[in-house]
């Protein structure tokens, strides 16, 4: 902006660039310079070298801990899509008031706390817990179903705390779709199938995708969710990130482990960027 | 007409199973809470007796005020460098290093928590072995950190409502020759002040919330609330978590409502000048 003073414009772009630069990019580098030291008896637990040795420790013992985040990411991002779906689209379709404090709704248990809300699942899901007591109160099963501490736990504790993410973006396409298009497909034969196949969801794709990011790549790295529900066979990169550096202490393999979770993301995150980029821009486009 | 009524009632169930999802086990945790046996999945008749034990409680309560120690500076730094930040986004079109700063603004809201602050945690200790500070960990340590995440989130509401923000009233203020410094405090921030309130109160929550970011750097001085709280919950359930846990979202229903007063307002004072206008 040419009205604007230079040392305001100077101030406005230098304060919060010099305090990410300290407080993000720096550190990021100090982590990729200590994922090559090794693991010392001292204080900072390691010393500065250039070994190799954590990232081969982690290709020969941690890769499948890599895959299994993956795989549990990307399932609850596909059920997070299944179910905010037909969410967003109701909500969507929703008369202008209802609209409103639906969404509100939606965005709520964002504002509380996470921990908590995952701790919620405790109770509900423990073999003394409301499912297992329902079910075994109407006879269906005679012993508790082992609910808790296994895949099936994180996975619906992922798809419970990613939901509303997924849910805000498809509702942003959503509610852009103009009606008519839906209106003279119908018109013009389309069973609501097809209307759906053919003109809805192509259209939502921007918001499909955005959805998607939102869930997946901070799935990946979650910490919270894998450790008050998971049990042993479902370690994730977050939680074992965690264990070697408070458990361990071995500060230089918790190191390696958080860049090559980064290198693993380093491609969702650019796709996010250039896509972040766009909405905005096609915001300001009208 | 049938298929448009099939249609009506496929989007009721989807809002009626999305809704009871999101909030059954929050409603749990709520009726919980008031449970007089110390089973937490028995119930045992109606009592407080855990919120009783909760304001006995010295651990959470010395962590509750820590944590909003923090919550507060944190949020008003986070506000500060999250206002220059979607500004610079929104109103500078190049400038150097502008790609950079995009993507500094963007990652942390969508990096794992670990990483943040285990490279944070990793400054830290090396800017204590090189220029002596911070002597130790705690309350200044957590600040910055939340306050450093919190701000892309406070950039990206700031940016958004920049983008809606009528210019013509800052050209008109420097047009009648209001210095450039002036029109920013007098004229652009008051008008973008629903997003100014709703990112403080986003970093604050933010802030609030945090267990990870703040679990690796803090030090043996400051326990932050969701510390304590992680502490008792990884040992079991206990009835006190549900106490606090309906404390919190009592909180929490409050100002949310609150900012969601103060922007209706906002808006309909928007739209009624609008439609005088026009």
């Amino acid at each position: 902006m040419t009205g604007m003073g230079a040392g305001l414009r100077r101030f406005l772009i230098g304060l919060p660039f010099v305090w990410l630069g300290v407080f993000f990019l720096l550190p990021l580098a100090i982590v990729a310079a200590i994922s090559f030291a090794e693991s010392a008896d001292a204080i900072p637990p390691f010393k500065l070298d250039w070994t190799l040795a954590n990232y081969r420790a982690l290709c020969t013992g941690c890769l499948s801990v890599y895959t299994s985040s993956l795989a549990l990411a990307a399932l609850a991002t596909v059920l997070c899509l299944l179910t905010g779906y037909p969410v967003a689209f109701a909500i969507a379709r929703a008369p202008g008031v209802w609209r409103q404090l639906l969404l509100f709704l939606v965005m709520l248990p964002f504002w509380t706390s996470f921990l908590i809300r995952v701790y919620a699942w405790i109770a509900i899901l423990q073999p003394s817990g409301l499912i297992n007591r329902v079910l075994l109160a109407s006879g269906l099963i005679e012993q508790p179903l082992p609910l808790l501490y296994n895949a099936f736990s994180v996975t619906l504790g992922l798809v419970y705390s990613y939901l509303p993410f997924m849910i805000l973006p498809l509702y942003g396409s959503l509610s852009r779709l103009d009606e008519s298009l839906i209106e003279a497909a119908a018109d013009l034969g389309a069973p609501p199938r097809r209307v759906f196949l053919d003109v809805i969801l192509p259209l939502s794709l921007p918001g499909v995708a955005a959805g998607c990011l939102l869930v997946f790549i901070p799935a990946i790295g979650e910490f919270v969710i894998p450790d008050l529900l998971g049990g042993p066979g479902t370690l994730m990169v977050g939680k074992m990130l965690w264990q070697e550096f408070f458990d361990n202490v071995d500060w230089p393999a918790a190191a390696a482990i958080a860049m090559a979770l980064i290198v693993l993301l380093t491609l969702p995150l650019l796709v996010a960027q250039r896509f972040l980029e766009r909405e905005v821009r096609r915001d300001r486009a009208p | 007409m049938i298929a448009r009524r099939s249609g009506g009632l496929f989007r009721l169930s989807a809002l009626f199973f999305g809704f009871a999802f999101l909030y059954l086990p929050i409603a749990l945790l709520v009726l919980y809470s008031f449970n007089g046996s110390r089973l937490v999945t028995v119930w045992g008749g109606f009592s407080i007796r855990w919120y009783g034990a909760l304001i006995d409680n010295e651990k959470y309560r010395d962590a509750a005020l820590t944590s909003l120690e923090i919550a507060v500076m944190a949020a008003t730094i986070a506000l500060v460098l999250g206002t220059c930040a979607g500004f610079a986004m929104n109103r500078f079109r190049r400038f150097r290093g502008r790609l950079v700063f995009g993507f500094m603004l963007m990652a942390p809201l969508v990096v794992p928590e670990v990483i943040l602050g285990l490279s944070l945690l990793l400054l830290f200790v090396a800017a204590q072995s090189w220029i002596g500070w911070p002597a130790s960990r705690g309350i200044v340590t957590v600040t910055i950190a939340h306050a450093t995440f919190a701000a892309c989130f406070v950039a990206v509401l700031v940016r958004a409502q920049l983008t809606v923000f009528d210019r013509v009233l800052e050209e008109a203020a420097l047009d009648l020759g209001a210095r450039p410094l002036a029109v920013f405090w007098r004229v652009t921030l008051p008008g973008i002040s629903p997003a100014l309130v709703s990112g403080w109160l986003l970093a604050f929550t933010l802030s609030l919330d945090d267990l990870v970011v703040a679990s690796f750097v803090s030090g043996p001085s400051a326990t932050t609330l969701p510390m304590a709280v992680y502490s008792s919950v990884r040992i079991g359930v206990t009835p006190e978590v549900n106490a606090l846990a309906t404390v919190f979202l009592g909180v929490v229903f409050v100002m949310v409502a609150l900012a969601g007063w103060l922007m209706t307002r906002q808006e309909r004072r928007r739209l009624a000048t609008a439609s005088l206008t026009a």
